[in-house]
């Protein structure tokens, strides 16, 4: 191996080591020490000068106190679950909506597509909080969506949707809509028409063509952005903040919360640890499906 | 033969109509005369006005400004030779960690992230401020640098590289003559995203900002829990028509980039 190959290979590594992979070891050591009052609240912190003996010290003095405070403590339990019914939910929602989109944008002619496809992008690029920020004034009291229902005549007290769960779903279906949209397009856009004609040739009604054919062909789309929009959803943070009221529990919400306003440090690693471990389940699931394609394609 | 059918239409206005009135109410109000967000009072830019006398929006902006313009450029050098070691690297000690390290910051909530890199900062005795959120937004955007950069990687014909070295260039020269120009397109637009994930950042900065280092996210976050503000959707605007015009002029430019290459290609196979 070159001297230049090495440099290549040891400076992002290293970065990555020192900022990706250490910074999370802390947080699971954190998650592990007692609150103090004191800076940093919490003990104890590695001396690294006390050498082998400090470092035994150190490690006797780590428990799964906070852990156990969490199994005890009734609102951690419902903040998980309520975390998981929220993103499946969502998800399902997004789903809902994302996928006559993303039919629609396939069956749109040819010379349209691409700028669809790019104005569904555009959203994505633009600042995520500026967008949460816009649905404030739609879902308010005096909002528009209110403004409008009223106008129709279809209601004649504004509703409550800000600060609820239902603020929560809508947040969450616009924000991730596109991570929905776009994989399930890029499989129904490979979708050959012929093979509709064909199960209708042999006898298919159009239903049954259209669910046999293009339902079956567009499920790695469909699986890839159910992912997509599940795992950010369930540490999401802006969306429960400003959209949520306070009585929605979710577990970035929580983790914010304890860290900023409870300053309790270790509570709040060991939120974030078994966050964590709730996500990998639905990664590694994730991975095995990419994975599964990807040996299919070739 | 595809028709158009209403359901079609439908999902269509319905989908696209979803994404684009917020945004489009919000840019109208943005020019309205009083400080009611949701009644029109008639047409003035006085809000755009007062923007641009608030010193503390301004401090922000700058703030913003720079820590993305530092950290979207680490994050494309390094991002671009971490996706050099995945798709050219071979094999080497530690492959598998390094891919897993590129790839978990993209699923990780922004949250851990934030907290992560907070906890890191304080046990190494490194105050917070710009510095910081640099590091920070330097590390996550560098991995989906690498993801953009490495996927045009693997897509080119390796030959040419091979043909450059052939021809006695050393290793760094092949890069720079052959290689860096065909995936520029590739590092450019990781570099813009790596820009607007930075400007768009609140979690992680929240976490690893100090108290002289407040970025625009974390500004507007302040002031929209205290309530919508008209002043806020004129920010809003602004960094959203920007925004818009970069990504429209990227997508125009590359497609016309990748156009020329094609053709030039063609030509000298022909």
């Amino acid at each position: 191996m070159t001297l230049s190959k090495r440099l290549l290979i040891f400076v992002p590594y290293a970065w990555l080591l020192a900022l990706f992979l250490v910074p999370f070891f802390i947080v699971v050591k954190i998650a592990l020490s007692d609150y103090a009052i004191s800076i940093p609240p919490y003990t104890p912190t590695f001396d690294l000068s006390a050498g082998w003996a400090g470092f035994v010290d150190f490690l006797s003095k780590l428990d799964l106190e906070n852990f156990v405070f969490l199994a005890e403590d009734d609102l951690y339990w419902k903040t998980f679950l309520s975390s998981l019914q929220i993103a499946v939910i969502a998800t399902l929602l997004t789903l809902l909506v994302g996928f006559p989109f993303a039919y629609a944008i396939a069956q749109a002619p040819s010379e349209w597509r691409p700028s669809l496809v790019l104005l569904v992008i555009l959203p994505f690029w633009t600042s995520f909080l500026i967008r949460v920020y816009a649905l404030i004034g739609i879902l308010s009291n005096e909002g528009f969506l209110n403004q409008f229902l009223m106008w129709t005549g279809l209601i004649s007290e504004p509703l409550a949707i800000l600060n609820t769960d239902i603020a929560v779903y809508i947040g969450i279906v616009y924000a991730y809509l596109p991570f929905m949209v776009l994989p399930i397009y890029a499989t129904l856009d490979k979708l050959d028409g012929s093979l509709l004609e064909a199960a209708q040739d042999l006898g298919c009604t159009r239903f049954q063509a259209f669910w046999s054919v293009t339902i079956h062909l567009a499920k790695p789309g469909v699986i890839a952005g159910c992912f997509l929009v599940f795992i950010p959803t369930l540490g999401e943070f802006v969306i429960p903040s400003l959209l949520g009221g306070a009585r929605t529990l979710m577990i970035g919400k929580v983790l914010w919360e304890e860290f900023f306003s409870n300053r309790d440090w270790p509570v709040a690693s060991a939120v974030a640890v078994i966050l964590l471990l709730i996500l990998i389940v639905p990664i590694v699931l994730f991975q095995r499906s990419e994975q599964r394609l990807r040996e299919q394609n070739q | 033969m595809r028709k158009t059918s209403w359901f079609n239409v439908v999902s269509l206005t319905t989908g696209f109509a979803f994404l684009y009135i917020p945004i489009i109410i919000l840019v109208i109000f943005s020019f309205n005369k009083s400080k009611l967000v949701t009644v029109w009072a008639g047409f003035s830019t006085k809000w755009y006005g007062e923007l641009l006398s608030n010193e503390a929006f301004l401090d922000a902006a700058w703030v913003t400004l720079r820590v993305g313009l530092w950290s979207s450029t680490i994050a494309t050098v390094l991002g671009t030779m971490a996706a050099l070691v995945m798709v050219r690297g071979g094999r080497f000690f530690g492959r598998t960690l390094f891919t897993g390290m590129i790839y978990a910051p993209l699923v990780m909530p922004e949250v851990i992230t934030g907290l992560s890199l907070l906890l890191l900062f304080i046990a190494i005795g490194l105050d917070r401020g710009a510095t910081t959120i640099v590091l920070a937004h330097a590390t996550f955007s560098m991995c989906y640098v690498s993801v953009v950069v490495s996927s045009r990687l693997s897509t080119f014909d390796q030959s040419l590289e091979e043909a450059a070295l052939d021809l006695g260039c050393t290793a760094f020269d092949a890069f720079k003559s052959v290689t860096l120009p065909i995936i520029a397109p590739a590092v450019a637009s990781g570099w813009l995203l790596a820009f607007t994930l930075s400007l768009d950042d609140l979690v992680i900065a929240s976490f690893t900002a100090g108290p002289s280092s407040t970025t625009l996210p974390i500004k507007i976050y302040s002031s929209v829990r205290l309530g919508v503000s008209p002043e806020i959707n004129a920010l809003s605007s602004i960094i959203i028509g920007l925004v818009t015009i970069g990504v429209l002029t990227a997508s125009i430019a590359s497609k016309r980039a990748i156009r020329r290459q094609q053709i030039e290609e063609r030509r000298a196979i022909g």
